[in-house]
């Protein structure tokens, strides 16, 4: 792309008129289709390939009922989860990395994503063991602990960093002490858990897709229906808090309120996402970076990440369950799918801020 | 990272910097003498003072406590020193480098590094000790930050912190995926390194601390080395070329001090996040920005955290122990929280 698209020309229509960034437009366009057709590509591959004809036949209700059982009710949440979990992972990242200013401040270096673990961990390790605290966490259920686990490091993050408003130094140190005990709190378990026990929990903190079914996708649904649009108002107010909070305030933003409401947009997407697959690691850290080296702006964009993260985890998913011989968990393969992409780009890239 | 906090000067800190500065490190050399008394005298077996004293004194002594002082205490004290100085002092680095709060020394690969090489010898060559982990971990530690140089480096504008954390932290994910792809299906490996993972100086004999020592030796020399360019670095690049200072020289001594210096500790114990995270954040409070005071007190401090950890360690499960790492970051984690609320943490 050439410096032309980059910059920001004035749009006029009538009495409206606006800055309006191409590529900006651009991106999250082009990474929505890519988006739908990775995620059609991915419905009809699989141990059982079905053609395209028959995917798009059973997909408007003409299908034979085999092929609808694979493609609606074993392949199709599948890919919604993971889908859904990108979008929730990517804008997490990108509120994150913005409010704090830092680009390696990601849910899973603040702690959310390693409460997550611990809780499910937790309920795995001592379901076993018996006792009261099993008996309890058995009957969670391993998302429900993950959920109460990440809401309640959120929760912590957020009450301890408060100091009549939010910090972004402050809730990075505040958040790497939380990851540092909650991550101990993983290994010990992790030590002191049967071996079989402790390799299930092992799947389980790497993040996996496989067996997600409706359940798993009707509450993030709900909750991302509810974030999604509220984090992208916060978007303005994203732009100036950039500046400083000396300037932020003195451009008339509400401090401690639109800092508390992005720090718990962010919790909540990353809590919901990580109760449905398990932590995905890296998509919150690196998509926005990738998105902001896309579209060139001085801070990961909203909508492009997360529409990036859900092109990443469902391409993960789909090259785990077709590419290799042995099936990976989804966790891994966000990784070694991203990982280069970002190398790649920093080898090349311009840009030397965040 | 530039949030520069100045904190308000309150009456009670009025006192002059100098002083300030010497009463901490005082502070903290009396607490590391203390420390390395008590992770000789406390343990499974409680050893009075005069019992180490004449074990020390009198090399012939061959009672029960005189050998367990000098073949199990002593070996893993000097260990413990020795880590938790290197730890500190590559957090401190760290952090001066990448001029970042999140600037961990595992982020330039080492940890991811060490990880891997240490599960392909459990998983290939069914190597079992931790002793036996020790040039595993250091070779992969050593190759893992190369390749974080070598990617962080070729880019357009050179190796600058930004690229080389960025790069560090997706090299240092590339590999921990490696390292579950192998664990995932391999339950028997999981069990050798689940206990690698978590960092513990126990099981480590004086043959460990003796195959690190060299590499945390040259480490500090050379990051004492570095302080005056890392001072002048932290004005920002464009003043300290003004002011005469060759800033790729100084990154790389530095950086290469804190591949020697963690990746020996790692080899040595393990990934120990905690220390090298916190302990500057902790000791700039007294010492300010100027990295001749910060490095040898985060050093300090990073010893007296660790062998602090161990010896509680040693306690609160007995007859068994927690492992070190494992207490350093659960008992550690709140008090830092609590420093960090408390008074205005120094920007960086």
């Amino acid at each position: 792309m050439s410096a032309t698209t980059a910059t920001a020309q004035a749009v006029r229509l009538g009495p409206v008129s606006g800055r309006l960034r191409w590529r900006s437009v651009l991106v999250p366009l082009t990474t929505g289709v890519v988006l739908v057709l990775v995620s059609a590509l991915s419905l009809g591959r699989g141990d059982f390939p079905i053609g395209v004809g028959d995917v798009l036949r059973t997909l408007v209700g003409l299908g034979d009922p085999s092929q609808a059982f694979v493609l609606l009710e074993l392949r199709a949440p599948r890919i919604v989860v993971g889908a859904l979990v990108g979008t929730a992972l990517g804008l997490a990242g990108a509120l994150f990395q913005t409010f704090a200013r830092n680009p390696l401040a990601s849910p899973d270096v603040l702690g959310i994503t390693q409460g997550a673990s611990v809780g499910a961990v937790a309920a795995i390790v001592l379901a076993g063991g018996g006792g009261p605290a099993g008996a309890l966490l058995g009957g969670l259920g391993v998302p429900v602990a993950a959920l109460a686990g990440a809401l309640l490091a959120g929760s912590l993050l957020l009450a301890l960093t408060w100091r009549s408003g939010i910090d972004g130094y402050r809730l990075v140190l505040v958040g790497i002490a939380l990851w540092s005990a909650a991550a101990a709190l993983t290994d010990w378990l992790l030590t002191r858990a049967d071996i079989t026990d402790a390799a299930a929990a092992y799947v389980w903190i790497t993040g996996s897709l496989n067996a997600r079914t409706w359940d798993h996708a009707l509450p993030l649904l709900g909750t991302l229906a509810v974030v999604l649009p509220l984090a992208l108002a916060t978007s303005r107010v994203l732009g100036v808090l950039q500046f400083g909070d000396d300037t932020a305030r003195g451009l008339g933003v509400r401090l401690p309120l639109a800092q508390t409401v992005v720090v718990l947009l962010a919790v909540v997407a990353v809590a919901v996402a990580v109760a449905a697959s398990g932590p995905v690691t890296f998509v919150a850290l690196v998509v926005p970076q990738i998105a902001v080296r896309l579209t060139g702006g001085s801070r990961p964009p909203l909508l492009a990440s997360a529409l990036l993260g859900a092109v990443l985890v469902v391409g993960a998913d789909l090259a785990a369950r077709t590419a290799l011989p042995q099936a990976l968990p989804v966790g891994i393969l966000t990784a070694v799918l991203g990982a280069p992409y970002l190398l790649w780009l920093l080898v090349r890239g311009r840009r030397r801020t965040t | 990272m530039t949030v520069p906090v100045v904190a308000p000067a309150s009456p009670a800190r009025r006192m002059p910097v100098r002083t300030r500065r010497l009463l901490g490190l005082g502070l903290l050399v009396v607490l590391a003498v203390v420390a390395a008394l008590a992770s000789i005298a406390v343990g499974t077996r409680s050893i009075g003072l005069g019992d180490v004293w004449r074990a020390l004194a009198d090399p012939s002594l061959a009672t029960d406590d005189a050998v367990i002082v000098r073949g199990l205490r002593i070996p893993r004290t000097v260990l413990g020193l020795l880590v938790g100085t290197a730890l500190g002092i590559a957090g401190a680095l760290m952090q001066g480098h990448t001029r970042n709060p999140l600037g961990d020394p595992g982020l330039l690969g080492v940890t991811a590094g060490a990880s891997l090489a240490v599960v392909l010898a459990i998983s290939l060559l069914g190597v079992g000790t931790p002793a036996g982990y020790v040039w595993f971990a250091l070779a992969g530690a050593l190759a893992g930050t190369v390749l974080v140089y070598a990617i962080g480096s070729a880019g357009p504008g050179g190796a600058t912190p930004l690229t080389l954390a960025l790069a560090g932290a997706a090299l240092s994910a590339l590999l921990y995926a490696l390292v579950r792809a192998l664990l995932v299906g391999d339950a028997q490996t999981l069990d050798s390194f689940r206990f690698w993972v978590v960092g513990s100086l126990a099981g480590r004999g004086a043959d460990v601390a003796w195959q690190v020592a060299p590499f945390i030796a040259v480490g500090i020399a050379l990051a004492v080395a570095n302080t005056p360019a890392l001072n002048l670095l932290s004005l920002g690049e464009d003043v300290a070329r003004g002011l005469g200072q060759r800033i790729w020289p100084a990154r790389a001594v530095g950086l290469f001090a804190v591949t020697l210096l963690c990746g020996a500790a790692t080899a040595a114990c393990g990934p120990i996040a905690f220390v090298g995270l916190v302990a500057p954040h902790v000791v700039r409070a007294f010492t300010g920005p100027d990295h001749r005071w910060l490095i040898p007190c985060a050093g300090l401090l990073g010893a007296v955290l660790l062998l602090t950890a161990d010896v509680l360690g040693r306690v609160a499960a007995r007859p068994g122990e927690l492992q070190a790492g494992i207490v350093l970051a659960l008992i550690g984690a709140p008090f830092f929280i609590a420093l960090v609320r408390r008074r205005r943490t120094v920007g960086l």
